[in-house]
């Protein structure tokens, strides 16, 4: 039976071409996505990925599954109605800091909020690609490009904060070059039930080229980012010497031995979003990993019991009684 | 118990063949539900009846002002009838202000029942009228009955355990009673209303219930009235079983039976908005028929969660109004696109931008239509009043499973809240439509974008093993649906959505003429308009005009045989509650006739003798 046959990546390679530009970051992800995919022991058949619009929505082209390339920012609402119609689907939403946090903020925010069963990546790049290079709701102040001549005065959003605040119950970070981080997280955001957020820094070779050098290249890597693990001691550097401390709400760099351990399930999601700020302060690592991973009421679940609960209470709705009922009488 | 004293049995009682009564009042005053119980006895009584609410967009307007005013107009009858009426016969009016907006409706001669315990000077000064109207000479012409139904209210519930502003809030049913008792009406109906829907709050019920009953034996000890008068039941309506509708109940019992048909279940994604949420609302209360609902966080999420659903297997619903629809236009391009089916409702409500959200209008037919980016034709049906509003959302179920393809139904706000009896359909009568879903490889490999007779494509559930495939908002190439930049495919599949959706009309009728089959005159009419237009035709053609009248269900396609039909009369008028919108279809479709567009955009439906007098004065020329 399909059901029990075990997946290769190969079996999730659709016949399509993948046109990303070559170097683009995007090759790496899709490559990690079918691999992690082949190994969850679910028929690709009941997969389905669904996506916006912009290069990382070109996505379900290139995977073997059920797939839906929908409109501009709105790939949550259908992503949704997917899981919905059928909750037995294993549903991705593959999105863009452009798709998903301009045009579809109203819509990211909310499947986050009504914590669908939906695993959702959000490629940020900085930068608005498919339509050649226009600053995006993550790009920073200053960037010069041809919508922002003198260079951008639009304050970016965060995607870790946005996702925070919008109550996502698993919020994550990781970098398309991290093959082996990238893996992790995305096998702890398909075991999470309910809705995850896994933000991927994502290099455009052509449009933004190395924005996240400073911190994602694999020479400063160690150094300039810390991995939050839950259960795990927040320590960093190449030598794994240093660590972080939160008091209260700051956070310190201290030697390795004095770390704090990283807790994703605190009935806050306060400690997640102060590690989600550290990004503005260039003294301090780059947080990516686990930030929030919490168990909450699944929508779709709800929606079901409802439906379900009102068959068991009335019985299924017959033709007949839609029509016959309330006060009526007869004309003869 | 209830008491209701046979009293006035020896008052002389009238009968009459119809009457038009609008109970007016402030927002707060509780006349739509004064106006839908009166309307639900009626039913019960087998009068035929149409209903008119008519009320601001505001839900609290300030007190006793005018633009407070909250109207439902209610017409019952012992024969058929099209329309709530254009006339009241008697008007109810709680407050100065609702007098002063309603007055100048009144038939002459016409009978006004005023609250006078809401008519004092400052009562007066805040419906903003300089002088009493009691007094004033507004009223000349009509017979006045005076009560101060404040006044009665507070004693008959003396010793009630409610608050004095509570009791006053049970006037409505006061007056409901008067109304009973004037025209010789059970209050059976009502009472069982009120124990139901007051049944964890007692008191509430028994006081309404007291209220109810005073005021019906008001009616008698108080020697209000001379006469009483009778309505007699409707004999002249189809035999069968009735229930009183609105059009959004309407609408959504369709959608849900429309599915059924199909074998589908229905997922509604939809987004609040006046006057469609009611759609919402009810499918909301049928999920043990397995209908899913989603309220959206926008329009946009509501049309987007729908194509989701029905991409999954599901018959996915969006309902809005004008607003909305304007929001959705993408969203109904992907569904065009991708070859989904699809319903969305548009319950028209006059525009544009915010508009007029309480009252009606039809001006979203070309937007319906034509109102998308590039070619994207979307098979456009449209209902003609409440209990219509069932059977064309079958309707739009049915083209839109068999052709693969969304489709707009258009109700408007006049058909939404208005109500009427609905002649419950026979089960086995019903069409049946069944969905067949590919569940496997077919002969000759899949493919995503083949097509039947019908030009539709293969329907696939995700989760159907061997049948992965993807699909977008790109071009999809002929057959395989891969992505395609060719242009060749381009011009060719814009030419086969096009036909596939002209294919349509294969499957529907050419609309009866009702009247002569040729004439002077053919009024030819879509959505609301159907009533008045039917009333007007039927007089005029009573004083021996040559006037018939044509009904238009499916706006697009148009029905084959119209160009047959319009050559047969001389003239054709086109009456709309928008700018000429069908008349300018019609005339680019059929150049050859000559079309008279009559329109009237004020929130209101047309009234019977505009169009009569419209008609009368075509036919002098
Ligand atoms: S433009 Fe940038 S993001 Fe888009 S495919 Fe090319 S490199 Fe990748």
């Amino acid at each position: 039976m399909a059901e029990t046959q075990a997946l290769t990546k190969k079996d999730l390679k659709s016949d399509q071409d993948v046109r990303w530009c070559p170097g683009c970051g995007d090759y790496a992800i899709l490559n990690s996505a079918q691999g992690i995919l082949a190994g969850l022991g679910i028929p690709k058949h009941k997969m389905v990925f669904v996506s916006g619009i912009g290069c990382s929505s070109r996505f379900p082209y290139y995977m073997n599954t059920y797939g839906l390339h929908s409109i501009h920012g709105r790939a949550p609402a259908f992503a949704t109605g997917i899981k919905l119609a059928n909750p037995e689907l294993t549903v991705w939403l593959v999105t863009g800091d452009g798709d998903g946090l301009s045009i579809g903020g109203n819509h990211l925010a909310h499947i986050l909020r009504r914590n669908v069963d939906v695993k959702i990546l959000l490629f940020n790049n900085e930068i608005y690609g498919l339509t050649k290079g226009q600053y995006s709701p993550t790009s920073g102040i200053g960037l010069k490009t041809k919508t922002s001549p003198m260079g951008s005065v639009d304050r970016p959003f965060n995607p870790v904060s946005f996702a925070l605040g919008c109550g996502a119950t698993f919020v994550a970070r990781t970098i398309d070059t991290h093959q082996k981080h990238m893996e992790a997280t995305l096998l702890a955001a398909a075991a999470h039930k309910g809705s995850a957020l896994v933000e991927i820094y994502q290099n455009c070779v052509i449009f933004n080229d190395g924005v996240f050098d400073g911190v994602a290249e694999k020479s400063v890597r160690d150094d300039k980012t810390i991995d939050l693990q839950p259960g795990q001691p927040m320590v960093f550097g190449k030598a794994r010497d240093r660590g972080l401390r939160v008091e209260g709400f700051d956070v310190r760099v201290a030697p390795a031995e004095s770390a704090d351990t990283w807790r994703a399930d605190t009935p806050s999601a306060g400690p997640a979003f102060v590690m989600s700020q550290l990004d503005a302060d260039p003294t301090m690592p780059r947080p990516i990993g686990l930030f929030r991973r919490v168990a909450a009421p699944i929508f779709n679940e709800g929606v079901h019991a409802q439906v379900n609960a009102a068959i068991a209470k009335k019985g299924a709705g017959k033709l007949r009684d839609l029509f016959y009922t309330g006060d009526m009488w007869e004309v003869s | 118990m209830t008491q209701t004293r046979n009293l006035g049995a020896d008052l002389p009682s009238q009968q009459f063949e119809n009457v038009v009564i609008r109970f007016a009042g402030d927002s707060g005053d509780g006349m739509q539900i004064t106006g839908s119980q009166f309307t639900h006895t009626a039913a019960l009584l087998g009068n035929d009846l149409a209903t008119f609410p008519d009320f601001p967009a505001e839900i609290r307007a300030p007190a006793g002002t005018q633009p407070g005013v909250s109207g439902f107009q209610v017409r019952f009858s012992s024969s058929d009838i099209h329309t709530p009426g254009d006339r009241p016969d008697v008007l109810v009016a709680m407050n100065p202000a609702a007098l002063a907006v309603n007055i100048k409706d009144l038939a002459p001669g016409g009978i006004v029942i005023i609250n006078t315990g809401q008519f004092a000077e400052r009562d007066i000064a805040k419906a903003g009228l300089k002088s009493n109207p009691m007094t004033d000479g507004t009223l000349a012409g009509f017979r006045k009955i005076e009560i101060d139904i404040n006044d009665r209210v507070k004693r008959a519930l003396e010793g009630s355990p409610l608050s004095p502003k509570d009791i006053q809030r049970c006037k409505n049913f006061y007056t409901l009673g008067l109304m009973y008792w004037l025209y010789s009406r059970p209050l059976d109906a009502t009472v069982v209303w009120l124990k139901d829907k007051f049944s964890k709050k007692p008191e509430l019920a028994e006081a309404n219930i007291k209220a109810l009953t005073a005021g019906f034996n008001a009616g008698d000890i108080h020697e209000l009235f001379q006469n009483r008068y009778e309505v007699a039941a409707c004999t002249t309506m189809p035999p069968g079983t009735y229930r009183n509708i609105t059009g959004n109940e309407a609408a959504s019992i369709g959608l849900v039976a429309g599915a059924e048909l199909a074998g589908l279940k229905v997922f509604i994604g939809s987004y609040p908005i006046t006057p469609a949420s009611s759609i919402l609302e009810q499918l909301a209360s049928y999920k043990h028929y397995g209908v899913v609902s989603f309220q959206a966080e926008d329009e946009i999420a509501a049309i987007c969660s729908a194509i989701g659903a029905s991409y999954t297997g599901y018959l996915g619903v969006t309902s809005t109004s004008g607003p909305g629809m304007a929001l959705k236009g993408e969203g109904m391009g992907l569904a065009v696109s991708l070859e989904l089916p699809l319903v969305i409702v548009d319950v028209q409500r006059g525009g544009p931008s915010t508009g007029l959200p309480t009252k009606t209008e039809q001006a979203d037919l070309l937007q319906a239509i034509f109102g998308r980016n590039s070619e994207a034709p979307i098979p456009v049906l449209a209902a003609a009043t409440p209990s219509d509003a069932f059977e064309c959302a079958v309707e739009a179920v049915r083209i839109a499973v068999q052709y693969m393809t969304p489709v707009i139904l258009l109700s408007d706000g006049y058909i939404a809240n208005g109500a009427e009896p609905w002649r419950l359909p026979e089960i086995d009568k019903l069409p049946r439509f069944a969905v067949k879903f590919l569940g496997e490889v077919p002969e000759g490999g899949y493919l995503p974008y083949a097509r039947d007779d019908k030009r539709a494509r293969p329907w696939v559930k995700p989760g159907t093993p061997g049948l992965e495939h993807r699909i977008g908002g790109l071009e999809k190439a002929h057959l395989t649906g891969h992505i395609s930049y060719d242009p060749e495919n381009h011009d060719f599949m814009v030419r086969m959505r096009a036909a596939k959706v002209a294919g349509v009309r294969d499957t529907i009728p050419t609309p009866p003429v009702v009247g002569d089959a040729q004439g002077d005159l053919l009024v030819v009419g879509w959505g609301s308009t159907y009533g008045s237009i039917a009333s007007a035709v039927e007089i005029t053609r009573a004083k021996g005009q040559r006037v018939s009248r044509l009904h238009l269900r499916h706006l697009w396609p148009l029905p084959a045989g119209l160009d047959e039909i319009f050559a047969r009369f001389k003239a054709i008028l086109i009456p709309e509650m928008n700018l000429g919108q069908l008349a300018r279809l019609l005339r680019s479709e059929y150049p050859r006739h000559d079309f008279i567009s009559y329109s009237k955009v004020q929130g209101q439906p047309f009234k019977t003798f505009e169009l009569t007098n419209k008609i009368e004065s075509i036919l002098e020329k």
